[in-house]
């Protein structure tokens, strides 16, 4: 271990250091100054982003270190830093509801910034082991966030639920995992590359096991056969965590996923192909189609994700660079969008209730018209119409299925889309079309209202000026 | 002065205006309509130094900015504009600014309004500019926002179904034009319009595409069958939004055609071209017989103008088919220029005719015909102008709307005698139904209290409605300028698709 070594590691290093920093300053902090606890784990963010920023400004090249398990390059610099700077926002729009629902306390901040931790590791992961320990730190994170409010049944429900189908996912991926190990000899994705490259391994095995490994992915994106946890996860758990599970985690299971099969298992893109075109098929059809019967809001978004990672899935399949850069774009962006759609609903969150049916949603742009606005920016850009940045994101993907030549599954992807139009219009019409039951004015802290607004104008603004964050993300797949 | 970026101005100003008006609305609500009449205004002024320095002597784009976009997918941010999209950007920017005057009187979020249309209007100027394929897409795509919202809020009764319909069927139309714009990307490497139209490849691809197209636009102008949702529109749409759906909406399709679908596959609209000749022709004689069997003023209005732009389609089609026929292409110009002129023409007497009924429903608040009767002895000079633009809706020469129709009626006879004699019927048809609804609504006795206690015209209906008369008659009795402006490019454009590009 030289200290090169540890220098490429710093943003990992100085996350934890800080995690275990504010884990314990909580302990001395009292309740009224809770807000020292947010104020830190902010800093810490800001300084892990700058850490990052310069590692990225560093010349392109794919380095490795601690005997290749790490890798630093462009994809994971680009995505740690979007993971901070999303997750900020996560913060703060976190604290709004944390407050008012008596759930302020430094556990949240912790078990994000371990989650955190868990996605930097796993985006950086250069063999099949650091690959398992970051998803398993990410995840376990996650169970506990989702039953942060001890007193809340359906959260605990939605806790023991996420964990069970959890495990059960993390144990198909170690086994499949294991199988490729068997047939490799090598836990090191660049020499699991090379072996398969070589012709090793007995080819009943990799299949097997890639199969193991896709369905592990599958189930971290929630792709359809494995989304039932989502809409129950997302409705159950309290909307802040709601808000987090379906931003950071997005981005760490697209790392998953191109880490595992681009750097790994890229010889058996033949066989994984396949079965990325079935998962993706199925979840951008369920998951538009059903979003359309919800009434509950969290759930509607739970399964407007599940049909936004299908077209991720759709920017994979073609295994070449500007498909993946395509997927990064997508994540990248979706996160995003959702934090916002997400921080809507906690704004319109009064004490003791949170918004979670469509109808809360009644004419808010009389009683807050520029977060209505926001709202709608949102809404639009989730449903893919340009000039929103969403619309960039969908096009993308679309063209590398086309010059992989999945015609046909380029038009179902554009065929959902106008499908998933639907559900998002209808947010737009609550909220401007129809007479508010409430005419109460939304309050919300100056901070929180900040954040909301980049957040709007963002997806905007990245639609807009749209060819730098492509040019981000093409540059990390040279 | 004309080094000034004008193209961008005329796309960017209203867009700022659009977020100052809707801004500051909220603080002193009074100067939301002067300031939007003042952007209008500016836009209009500019988009007249765009006619002053047209050189309409040659086919090549003009006015050209041209910067990079997105450098991954050498997409430009391209405008430029020929003898086919100035008529419609000046078009755009007059109908503006009566849709501004026209709104003078809402009361409800009045900011949130004039924002809206000067969104609108900016997106449709920067669609017709357009010179990259995907950025006329993202605005063709874009000009669906504004308007969904200006349906949904301001809208009638029965507004949300009429808007959600709207949205999706034209995101429905357009979503396959992205694929085809796509493919052709990936084929040729460029989103750049005149490297489309310079490309060439296959007729089982070319075909795709130009169906791709043709759903699109199709939606778009409306043709028959996928018309439907034009009425819904216009009913539940506020007047200014009837105004400028038919006026400049409508002629984004008839744009597209010829921008896209023509040029870039010319042997697949060669293949094809009985199809939409066919769907032309069925929507003048179907959809003015439809027409005819209308009660509610506006609906009948609608239907009317579904009628009027199967005449902008089988013009632009009509070219193949003179070839086939004649084997000179005598006519084949007159069919397209027809077809802009009749675009033209549209704006002005659609838009008047949606005017018309508005000052009507302000007064009365109901668009049934039976609810009128003898108006033109309590508004005199309203009927005037009513019976004016009814008149041109039904071809009467000497106005804009004989123009178009008897072009493409002529070029019509040069390929088959019988599109010419379908095509005809419609002034038969038209005449019928415009006069029809002349007679019930504004002739004969003072039906009942409403229209005994009708006053007449205001001075900002007075502006609207002369603005547009003497736009009518003007290009009714001398469209030449109009005609000389397109010339280059559109003989330009028949001799482009009239090589195969079957590479």
């Amino acid at each position: 271990m030289t200290l090169a070594e540890l220098q490429l590691a710093l943003p990992e290093i100085f996350v934890l250091s800080m995690a275990c920093v504010v884990l314990l300053a909580d302990l001395f902090i009292s309740d009224e100054r809770r807000g020292l606890t947010h104020t830190l784990a902010v800093i810490t963010l800001v300084f892990a982003t700058i850490l990052s920023l310069r590692l990225m400004m560093a010349p392109g090249e794919v380095i490795y270190g601690f005997s290749d398990t790490f890798i630093r390059d462009r994809f994971g610099d680009v995505l740690k830093v979007f993971s901070y700077l999303i997750l900020i926002g996560v913060f703060v729009y976190a604290k709004h509801y944390l407050r008012q629902f008596d759930l302020f306390k430094g556990e949240f901040y912790t078990l994000s910034l371990f989650a955190l931790l868990g996605t930097m590791v796993l985006i950086s992961a250069g063999s099949l082991l650091t690959v398992y320990l970051g998803l398993e730190l990410l995840t376990l994170a996650s169970y506990a966030l989702v039953a942060i409010d001890r007193n809340s049944m359906q959260g605990s429900e939605a806790a023991v639920k996420y964990f069970v189908l959890g495990s059960l996912a993390s144990g198909f991926l170690l086994f499949g995992m294991s199988l490729i190990f068997g047939a490799t000899g090598s836990l090191d994705l660049n020499d699991v590359s090379a072996a398969l490259a070589s012709g090793m391994g007995e080819s009943m095995l990799l299949t097997v096991g890639l199969v193991f490994i896709v369905l592990g992915i599958a189930f971290k994106l929630g792709a359809v056969p494995l989304h039932m946890w989502i809409p129950d996860v997302y409705h159950g758990a309290p909307l802040p965590i709601t808000l987090f599970l379906s931003s950071i985690p997005k981005l760490a299971a697209v790392a998953l996923a191109i880490r595992l099969l681009d750097n790994g298992l890229i010889e058996l893109h033949a066989d994984w192909q396949g079965m990325l075109i079935v998962l993706a098929a199925l979840s951008m059809i369920l998951g538009n189609v059903v979003a359309i019967a919800q009434t509950n809001i969290k759930r509607m978004l739970a399964y407007s994700t599940i049909s936004h990672m299908g077209f991720v899935l759709l920017g994979m399949l073609p295994a070449t660079q500007q498909g993946y850069a395509a997927a990064m774009f997508y994540a990248i962006v979706y996160a995003i969008m959702s934090a916002g759609a997400f921080a809507v609903l906690i704004l319109l969150s009064n004490k003791g209730a949170e918004a979670e049916n469509l109808d809360d949603l009644k004419g808010l742009a009389k009683r807050n018209p520029w977060h209505a606005l926001m709202m709608l920016m949102l809404m639009f850009s989730l449903a893919g119409i340009p000039v929103f940045v969403g619309f960039f994101a969908k096009w993308q993907v679309i063209a590398a299925t086309l010059s992989a030549g999945f015609t046909w599954l380029s038009i179902l992807a554009v065929v959902m889309a106008v499908i998933g139009a639907f559900y998002y219009l209808r947010v737009v019409k609550l909220m401007y079309f129809d007479e508010p039951d409430d005419t109460e004015p939304v309050a919300a802290p100056v901070d929180f209202r900040a954040v909301l607004t980049v957040n709007g104008v963002a997806v905007l603004a990245l639609g807009i000026f749209s060819g730098g964050l492509i040019s981000l993300c093409v540059s990390s797949f040279v | 002065m004309l080094d000034w970026p004008l193209l961008s101005l005329l796309t960017w100003i209203p867009i700022a205006g659009a977020v100052v008006v809707a801004a500051l609305g909220q603080r002193s609500p009074d100067m939301v309509r002067p300031l939007a009449l003042i952007v209008a205004l500016v836009t209009f002024g500019l988009s007249l130094l765009l006619y002053v320095g047209f050189d309409a002597s040659t086919a090549q784009m003009q006015f050209v900015e041209k910067t990079v976009w997105i450098e991954a997918f050498n997409i430009h941010y391209h405008l430029g504009i020929d003898g086919l999209s100035l008529p419609l950007i000046l078009l755009n920017t007059l109908i503006c600014v009566l849709v501004i005057v026209g709104g003078w009187g809402i009361k409800d979020r009045p900011h949130q309004y004039m924002a809206a249309f000067l969104m609108l209007h900016a997106l449709m100027t920067g669609m017709f500019a357009a010179l990259d394929a995907l950025l006329f897409y993202v605005f063709f795509e874009a000009i669906l926002v504004p308007m969904f919202l200006i349906i949904g809020i301001w809208g009638g009764p029965n507004r949300i179904y009429a808007t959600v319909k709207f949205f999706l069927f034209t995101f429905f139309g357009s979503v396959f034009m992205l694929i085809a714009l796509l493919w052709l990307y990936l084929d040729s490497g460029s989103f750049a319009v005149a490297d489309l139209q310079q490309h060439q490849f296959g007729l089982t691809a070319q075909i795709l595409v130009f169906l791709a197209f043709l759903i699109a636009f199709a939606v778009k102008v409306p043709m028959w069958p996928v018309h439907t949702w034009l009425p819904d529109a216009h009913v539940e749409a506020p007047t200014g939004g009837s105004v400028v759906l038919a006026a400049v909406m409508l002629k984004i399709g008839g744009y597209g055609l010829l921008r896209f679908a023509l040029p870039i596959t010319p042997d697949a609209a060669a293949h094809l071209d009985w199809l939409v000749i066919a769907l032309s022709l069925i929507a003048i004689v179907y959809i003015g017989f439809v027409a005819l069997a209308q009660s509610d003023m506006k609906k009948l209005i609608a239907y009317s103008s579904i009628s009027h732009m199967g005449f902008v389609t089988l013009g632009m089609f009509l070219a193949f088919a003179i070839a086939r026929n004649t084997g000179e292409l005598t006519g084949a110009g007159l069919g397209i220029s027809g077809a802009m002129v009749q675009m033209i023409s549209h704006g002005f007497i659609s838009g008047a005719m949606f005017l018309a009924v508005g000052v009507l429903y302000d007064r009365v608040h109901s668009r049934e015909i039976s609810a009128y009767g003898g108006v033109a002895n309590t508004m005199p000079w309203f009927a005037m102008f009513a019976v004016l633009f009814f008149m041109a809706n039904s071809g009467l020469p000497g106005t804009s709307g004989f123009v178009g129709e008897f072009m493409v009626i002529l070029a019509a006879f040069h390929a088959s005698f019988w599109f010419a004699f379908a095509a005809a019927v419609t002034l038969i048809l038209g005449a019928a139904y415009s006069l029809w609804l002349v007679k019930r609504v504004f002739y004969g006795e003072v039906a009942n209290d409403n229209v005994a206690s009708l006053k007449d015209l205001e001075g900002r209906e007075w502006f609207m409605l002369t603005v547009l008369a003497v736009f009518t008659l003007g290009l009714g009795l001398w469209p030449y300028p109009l005609i000389e402006l397109m010339e280059p490019s559109v003989q330009n454009l028949v001799e482009h698709i009239m090589q195969s590009k079957l590479g």
